[in-house]
């Protein structure tokens, strides 16, 4: 039952976020590297890591995309960081502890895990 | 809330459920399962996206990257390249010409000149979820009515976008609403009509397959706007996806409230029933549909009363078209000035076409006012196939005039194709290269208009058979000049006499391509000859073709 405009934007905005992988107004995007090399080293459990993660955080507005391989087989999994105005960030050697520790201390709080990071670039 | 990364949008309209989408659909749910997608890939049916021509469709986001004549053959592989490395699947991208591959929706020339207001949700929400319609501003428009605005204000506004009604006629919408809220009655109502009998048009099914809120959300509006508590829906019954669509929409709308008592808490009640007809082109006449609805023959009523002071029941109503109706919440939302910021003077904002016949990219469009049939035909639509010549369109269905080369550059509106001797109608757009025989088809036009009239009025009923005769008799070489002239007074009698406008544009197809094609009914009629060789009875062609009219 929707009473008032004031509901109806509350149903708006939780439906909106449901969707925001197809509006491509998502603000942060997360590339993880999907190739041969990057399923074989484990990059199937660090994307369902990075989706659980997101969704228990309610961050709808991310968009995360695959790639194929780069070429940086001995570093995969890879995992790309892209944040507005910022330069992309590449993680490798990514797992599922790290990916939850990325999308935690990147994504959320700005905070690149340096330790991980094998390059970034604009 | 489920975190999806990536959306499959299966087209679901009914083009594509004819080439197979449903079994793609299928294929893709077991192949995501397969490969442990399930969870991270959401599979989303939506209604028409317009590439018909191109069908089944599949939008894969975020990237949005449009996949071609999908089979289900290719699933397990769109899956594994796509879904699961992350690369495009080339050879099943959108071609705009053989060598380049277009890979997103954006950068498709078919989709580049569109203006989208009413097809704004089509192909892009599940048109069975509510909620997808509401993330994208739905029932806001309902909710600033009821509880913003006056009744008043809302017909002002709509008379003040300029709207006009879309099912052919072209009559100002906020005019007819402002005619059925002055009018007496305590009772009033809303018709929807979807019947959408005219040949070559399919705009309000697929309109009402993928986006049936619309449609309601505008009908609740005009119910507050005249102050009627019930609306129908009349369909027919061929559009079972629709149907099907609307039932399930209603029943949405009411367990959130956006129909039945109280609507956004305030005292508005309204309901929508769809009501479903047996198919003949004149139940699509309003006064006609009322008496199907009634539950009597459909059969036009003499005008006036019109139909907002005793319509159905003999109540005030208000009857729109579909596609009338899902511009309404567009309107209210963001005001009538920002709607004539769309299309032209007189007829403002965008229409929906259905492109038929000899055209590349046949399918759904919707465009500006005032739009051009060039750019329609050869920008959006990709030309005439085969490197054929361009012969001629109609435009507005089986009653509207077939417009030669020469005319590519009028303007599509209203008013501008009237006075170039047709009309935009409903929005159908047949268009035809020089392979065909302009008499042939005006014979079967004609033969139609024989078929599909009620017989309840005489000008119609004789006037119909006298003019399919007429046209058989040129078509087989037993015609003579003064049969020309026999097609010209029966032309002006049922343009005048005839009760509705079924019989009286019957005519115009007629007259059109005697007027802008006449060496061809020359040909037929004083050489025994049609220049196309497509009149089986008559000579083949001449060496020289006599009517080399493309461009
Ligand atoms: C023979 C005939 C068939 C018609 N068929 C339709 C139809 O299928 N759908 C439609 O919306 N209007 C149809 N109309 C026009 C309706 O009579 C009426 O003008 C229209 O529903 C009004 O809605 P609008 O003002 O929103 O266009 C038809 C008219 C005639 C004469």
């Amino acid at each position: 039952m929707v009473k008032s405009l004031e509901e109806l934007a509350k149903i708006r905005e939780q439906a909106k976020k449901a969707l925001a992988a197809r509006e491509g107004e998502a603000e942060t995007k997360i590339v993880v590297g999907m190739g041969t090399c990057g399923i074989a080293a484990g990059a199937r459990e660090v994307m369902a890591a990075i989706l659980d993660e997101l969704a228990k955080r309610d961050l709808g507005t991310v968009t995360v995309t695959q790639t194929g391989c780069v070429g940086l087989c001995d570093k995969e999994p890879l995992v790309d960081v892209i944040k507005p105005g910022q330069p992309k960030v590449t993680y490798g050697r990514v797992d599922a502890e790290r990916a939850r520790r990325i999308v935690a201390q990147h994504v959320v709080n700005d905070q690149v895990v340096g330790e991980w990071v094998v390059g970034t670039s604009s | 809330m489920r975190f999806y990364r990536a959306h499959v949008l299966v087209c679901a309209g009914t083009n594509c459920s004819l080439k197979g989408s449903q079994a793609v659909r299928q294929r893709l749910l077991n192949e995501l399962e397969e490969v442990g997608l399930a969870d991270e890939v959401k599979v989303v049916e939506t209604g028409c996206f317009g590439l018909c021509e191109q069908g089944p469709t599949v939008v894969v986001y975020p990237e949005g990257v449009l996949y071609c004549r999908v089979t289900p053959d290719d699933v397990p592989e769109l899956v594994r390249e796509h879904l699961l490395k992350g690369r495009r699947l080339e050879r099943l991208l959108y071609r705009e010409e053989a060598e380049k591959a277009v890979q997103t929706v954006p950068q498709v020339d078919f989709f580049r000149g569109q203006q989208r207001i009413v097809l704004r949700n089509c192909g892009v929400i599940d048109p069975e979820s509510i909620e997808e319609y509401i993330a994208h501003g739905g029932y806001e428009a309902l909710g600033k009515a009821l509880t913003e605005m006056k009744p008043a204000e809302v017909v002002a506004e709509l008379k003040a976008s300029g709207l006009r009604g879309r099912g052919g006629a072209g009559f100002p919408t906020g005019l007819k609403w402002e005619f059925a809220a002055k009018a007496q009655g305590d009772v009033k109502y809303i018709v929807c009509n979807a019947d959408e009998g005219e040949p070559g048009t399919f705009k309000d099914r697929l309109i009402l397959e993928g986006d049936p809120h619309a449609v309601l959300e505008g009908m609740a509006i005009a119910g507050y706007a005249v102050g009627a508590r019930k609306g129908y829906i009349y369909i027919r019954g061929e559009y079972a996806l629709s149907i099907e669509r609307l039932e399930e929409a209603i029943k949405q709308a009411r367990k959130m409230n956006f129909l039945g008592d109280g609507v956004f808490g305030t005292e508005f009640a309204f309901d929508v029933e769809v009501r479903v007809g047996a198919g003949a082109y004149v139940c699509g006449e309003e006064t006609a549909l009322f008496e199907s609805l009634e539950g009597r023959r459909g059969e036009p009523r003499l005008k006036p009363p019109y139909p907002t002071e005793r319509g159905l029941f003999g109540k005030p109503t208000v009857i729109n078209n579909v596609e009338t109706l899902a511009n309404v919440a567009p309107i209210i939302l963001n005001g009538a000035e920002w709607y004539r910021g769309f299309g032209t003077e007189g007829s403002p904002g965008t229409k929906v076409f259905t492109l038929t016949g000899d055209i590349v990219s046949e399918g759904l469009i919707e465009v500006p006012m005032g739009i051009t049939l060039r750019e329609i035909v050869f920008g959006i639509g990709g030309g005439i196939p085969g490197g054929r010549a361009f012969k001629m369109a109609q435009t507005g269905g089986t009653s509207g005039g077939c417009l030669p080369a020469e005319l590519l550059d009028v303007p599509m509106d209203y008013d501008e194709l009237a006075k170039a001797g047709s009309a935009l109608g409903s929005g159908a757009l047949l268009i035809m290269d020089d392979t065909h025989c302009i008499v042939d088809i005006a014979r079967v036009f004609a033969r139609f208009f024989e078929h599909e009239s009620c017989g309840k009025c005489v000008p119609c009923r004789e006037g119909t058979m006298r003019i399919h005769d007429i046209m058989t008799r040129i078509a087989t070489g037993r015609a003579g000049e003064k049969d020309l002239d026999n097609l010209e007074a029966l032309a002006r009698t049922m343009t005048m006499a005839c009760l509705c406008p079924l019989g009286q544009a019957a005519p115009v197809p007629i007259m059109t391509t005697l007027k802008y094609f006449r060496e061809e009914y020359d040909a037929h009629i004083k050489e025994k000859r049609c220049p196309t060789g497509t009149c089986r009875d008559l000579a083949a062609p001449a060496a020289t073709p006599a009517a080399g009219k493309g461009v």
